[in-house]
């Protein structure tokens, strides 16, 4: 039995929609337990008095990152048959700066504002409807950007790859640092903790 | 007020159940995660139905159009998911009591301020994911687990471009 499950027959592909459901389930149930359902939440990451969404982010990247390396040490996951999105290095830059900029100035990422809009968030459902508006944007202007959104390429490239460093190692490192992340978060949050805003009452 | 707050599942504990599901995603799908995709979708949907001559050849809406990609461009892996996201936050917030029309900002500022940000941030998030090939779940997320270069390296980014500007959106959030 191999890995990805389903790529290998081991489950039926007629079920990939139906997981499909069940797999976001699980990723809106945890966004919003978190409390990534509210922009305030969100955004104290950059106000540094909350900085949940560097602990939620890390701990689920580090979690699923030392899974995928022990069962594809153990030969269970076929990692050859997963999807890497390649490394388009200008674009990733950009595209990442200018996401980052909506973030803090809208609230949410896409992810979450689907959350928001489940949980009642007017303010979430604008957010989608922007990001409805700024798909249909950014496919009106793709035929001029396309040279740009396809520079830099490097292929699909992983950190180990690249630089050449052994897997395990990798993941020693990322794991270290999300440590040392969440310590240093932690008296982040302190110093910054008379940043946190008044509850507004309910209106 | 920090009733509420409390209400919140620990950071760790919530990342690490959020960890796992990626994790069974890759296993059972051998993909990860996403959301933008699925915006993608249904504008290239809803485009191929209101202006097909228009988006002919376009290199972005048809790609989502593709049969090759889904028999039905709404019959996508993303668009379930990002389905299954809507219901599992709802399942979620209806249990802690979190469901109501509202909208968040902080103390200051207006409403009618909050949600002209907010239409604005959706704009660029789009635009951003677009040209990143994925967004905070999709390439953060997911390629971060897979220690994909392009991913850490947008991830970077998006703190990077968030803290940059952050002081200067303040009186909406502080």
């Amino acid at each position: 039995m191999t890995a990805p499950l389903v790529l290998n027959d081991v489950i039926s592909s007629d079920c990939r929609l139906w997981l499909a459901v069940l797999i976001g389930m699980g990723m809106g149930f945890f966004l919003e337990r978190a409390g990534f359902g509210s922009a305030r939440k969100l955004v104290a990451q950059f106000y540094l008095y909350d900085m949940s969404v560097l602990k939620v982010m890390g701990t689920a990247i580090v979690t699923a990152m030392v899974g995928i390396f022990l069962l594809s040490s153990t030969g269970f996951l076929d990692l050859g048959q997963v999807t890497m999105v390649g490394t388009f290095v200008w674009p990733q830059v950009i595209g990442g700066l200018i996401l980052g900029v909506g973030f803090v100035v809208g609230g949410y990422c896409p992810g979450t504002s689907v959350v928001a809009c489940a949980t009642g968030k007017l303010d979430g459902m604008v957010f989608a409807g922007g990001m409805i508006f700024g798909m249909f944007t950014y496919g009106e202007i793709f035929p001029y950007v396309q040279c740009f959104a396809d520079s830099s390429p490097l292929g699909k490239q992983t950190i180990y790859g690249y630089f050449n460093i052994p897997y395990g190692v990798v993941v020693l490192l990322v794991f270290a640092m999300a440590l040392g992340g969440f310590w240093g978060a932690t008296m982040l949050e302190k110093k910054f903790a008379h940043l946190k805003p008044q509850e507004r009452p309910p209106e | 007020m920090t009733k509420e707050l409390k209400e919140y599942m620990n950071p760790y504990l919530a990342g690490f159940g959020l960890g796992l599901v990626l994790l069974s995603a890759y296993l059972l799908m051998g993909r990860g995660l996403g959301a933008s995709g699925a915006y993608a979708s249904l504008v290239s949907w809803a485009m191929g139905n209101i202006a097909p001559d228009h988006i002919a050849g376009n290199g972005f809406f048809d790609k989502y159009l593709d049969p090759g990609r889904a028999p039905h461009p709404l019959k996508d892996w993303l668009v379930f998911e990002v389905i299954g996201v809507m219901l599992g936050g709802l399942v979620s917030g209806l249990i802690a009591g979190r469901v109501r029309f509202s909208i968040d900002r902080g103390p200051q500022g207006t409403n009618a301020a909050r949600l002209a940000l907010a239409f604005t941030g959706g704009i660029l998030t789009a635009i951003g994911a677009q040209l990143a090939r994925g967004c905070t779940s999709g390439q953060a997320l997911s390629g971060g687990a897979l220690l994909n270069l392009g991913s850490w390296l947008f991830m970077m980014c998006v703190f990077g471009g968030a803290y940059l500007i952050a002081y200067f959106v303040r009186r909406q959030w502080l």
